[in-house]
């Protein structure tokens, strides 16, 4: 037992260790910082879904709408409210776990396919609204004219907007908060009722658990996780674009989480470095390079069903 | 004092009556058990204690409460707990696992996102005491899923039982078992009925455990209670042996 423990904290500790250390051998690679900046974000993103996909077990094939909320409610913060970074995460946070929540309460009550249909229609109801709001959300160009600020410590402050380094640090501070609590969440006993609900949605319910509350606090959660992840996006690229809301992101997040592994904790993040690396060199080979990241999706659901990290664990045990 | 009272239950599915005009006390402490034949409505009468769908007309009470709207969950909450013909556990986890959800949600938990070291202590023991009841201290970190049928299906059992429930309800615990798994099980229950003083109410085709368990036996037959008595009365009852033992003998 405790061989075991030893062993998941020194994979937790060298998982560590290649984040912070990925400025520094990402480039003598042939990668460069923003790109892990990119993985970061993503890889968040990708393990929000996940909180629902692989802790709760309901496919949300729309969360996009949440992750382009968040990159809407921080762009638009820094655009016409005030200028301030943590305040910008903060409003996409909210904007994308609000939203995701008043949604939730129409949407827990389907399952499996449905519940799928049901997050795709909503989600596509706010990719026209972004698309349409010209004079609010500069339409089909996106919204611009906003940048990242440097972070104000009263004593000092730390440039984050030309410094890739400095703005990588501050992104992997943020993922390490939300990938904290998600973390910390699962652990906790509400957490084991997800992953009840999850083995066995009858058992739970027999169990005395209300199903349809305890999906809908995944849900938001999920959601706030997202709008988060969406928010340090718009701040990544000073840009927030609609496609970012549309269900093909939704279904690029699915297959992060699909391809690294959904019952893994990390897999998703192992699924967003890959597509996002494989995306940044093949898209500078071929226009076509979203049919090779489809072929390694197909090959890995084909051979490795568990995921890339499912399958590492798996051969490991 | 009556755990359970059912007054003049009835279920219509379409022009389909399941159950038809059933009434039926369960005094606490006692052990009735339901029989009758294929057909004869007896897991849609459970289906109806339980909640998964309210009857057309007539009311449950449980423990002086009226439940007959309650959803299942609510039902759980004050004190049912019930395992199925088909076993329903979490697979993927391990005995202690599964246990302890049960135990989390029973102690009122199950929306903490937090848990201190003497709550979590005392969850541990609580299900180390439920395991100890049905035997399966020695398989605590085995995987439920991977354990023979009699094993899951005491796992299942040591589940409700984590919920200390008021009320077990038992459908067909012994379902697709050996005779060994079949002793192994009816000895459990009779422990859980004789020494822990459970109030039982289960459905139960193996009329050896019928017999050697209840303190009452119901009767059904096309969705109607036929007799219900001591197992020497329901033994002795004319009818019930035309209608299903005479049959099935």
């Amino acid at each position: 037992m405790s061989a075991e423990q030893n062993r998941k904290l020194i994979v937790l500790a060298a998982i560590w260790a290649v984040l912070l250390l990925a400025p520094y051998w990402m480039v003598p690679l042939g990668g460069y910082t923003a790109l892990a900046t990119r993985v970061l974000v993503l890889g968040l993103a990708a393990m929000s879904l996940n909180f629902l996909l692989g802790f709760t077990g309901v496919l949300s094939f729309g969360h996009a709408a949440y992750f382009g909320l968040g990159a809407y409610g921080a762009g638009l913060t820094l655009k016409f409210l005030v200028l301030s970074t943590p305040l910008a995460l903060l409003a996409g946070m909210l904007l994308g776990g609000v939203c995701g929540g008043i949604l939730g309460t129409l949407i827990v009550r389907r399952r499996g396919v449905y519940f799928a249909m049901v997050t795709i229609a909503f989600g596509q109801v706010f990719y026209y609204i972004a698309f349409q709001w010209s004079s609010l959300t500069g339409g089909d160009d996106g919204l611009r004219g906003f940048s990242r600020q440097p972070l104000d410590f009263g004593l000092f402050r730390l440039d984050i907007l030309s410094s890739a380094n400095n703005f990588y640090f501050f992104v992997l501070f943020c993922f390490a908060l939300a990938v904290g609590a998600m973390g910390f969440i699962l652990r906790s006993p509400f957490g084991r009722t997800m992953i009840a609900i999850r083995e066995n949605e009858r058992r739970s319910r027999f169990l005395g658990i209300p199903v349809e509350r305890h999906i809908w606090i995944a849900f938001t959660l999920s959601c706030f996780f997202m709008g988060f992840a969406g928010a340090l996006y718009a701040l990544v690229n000073n840009f927030a674009d609609p496609r970012g809301l549309h269900y093909s992101q939704s279904g690029d997040f699915v297959m992060m989480a699909v391809m690294g592994g959904m019952r893994s904790f990390w897999g998703p993040l192992l699924g967003a470095a890959v597509f996002v690396v494989l995306q940044d060199y093949l898209s500078s080979v071929t226009v076509n390079w979203m049919s090779f990241v489809g072929l390694l999706f197909v090959l890995v659901v084909l051979f490795f069903p568990r995921g890339l990290l499912g399958f590492l664990q798996r051969s490991k045990a | 004092m009556n755990v359970l009272e059912i007054r003049n239950v009835t279920k219509r599915f379409g022009n389909l009556v399941a159950v038809s005009d059933i009434s039926l006390n369960v005094a606490k402490g006692e052990m009735c058990a339901i029989i009758g034949p294929n057909g004869a409505g007896k897991t849609t009468f459970f289906n109806l204690i339980s909640g998964f769908f309210p009857p057309t007309t007539g009311t449950i009470t449980f423990d002086g409460r009226d439940i007959t709207r309650l959803a299942t969950n609510q039902r759980v909450t004050l004190g049912m707990a019930r395992t199925f013909q088909i076993t329903e556990i979490f697979p993927e986890l391990t005995v202690f696992e599964n246990v302890r959800i049960a135990a989390e949600v029973a102690g009122g938990y199950r929306l903490r996102p937090w848990i201190n070291r003497s709550e979590a202590l005392q969850i541990r023991q609580h299900v180390e005491a439920t395991l100890k009841l049905v035997s399966l201290e020695a398989k605590t970190d085995r995987l439920v899923g991977e354990l023979a049928h009699g094993d899951q299906r005491a796992a299942e059992i040591a589940m409700a039982l984590a919920l200390k429930p008021h009320l077990l309800l038992l459908d067909e615990p012994t379902a697709g078992m050996g005779d060994q798994e079949t002793y192994q099980i009816t000895q459990l229950i009779r422990r859980l009925h004789r020494d822990s003083n459970y109030t039982i109410v289960l459905i139960e085709h193996d009329m050896r455990v019928v017999f050697h368990l209840a303190d009452r036996i119901c009767v059904l037959d096309q969705g109607r209670m036929l007799a219900q008595g001591t197992p020497q009365e329901i033994a002795a009852n004319e009818a019930v042996q035309a209608a299903y033992l005479g049959n099935a003998a």
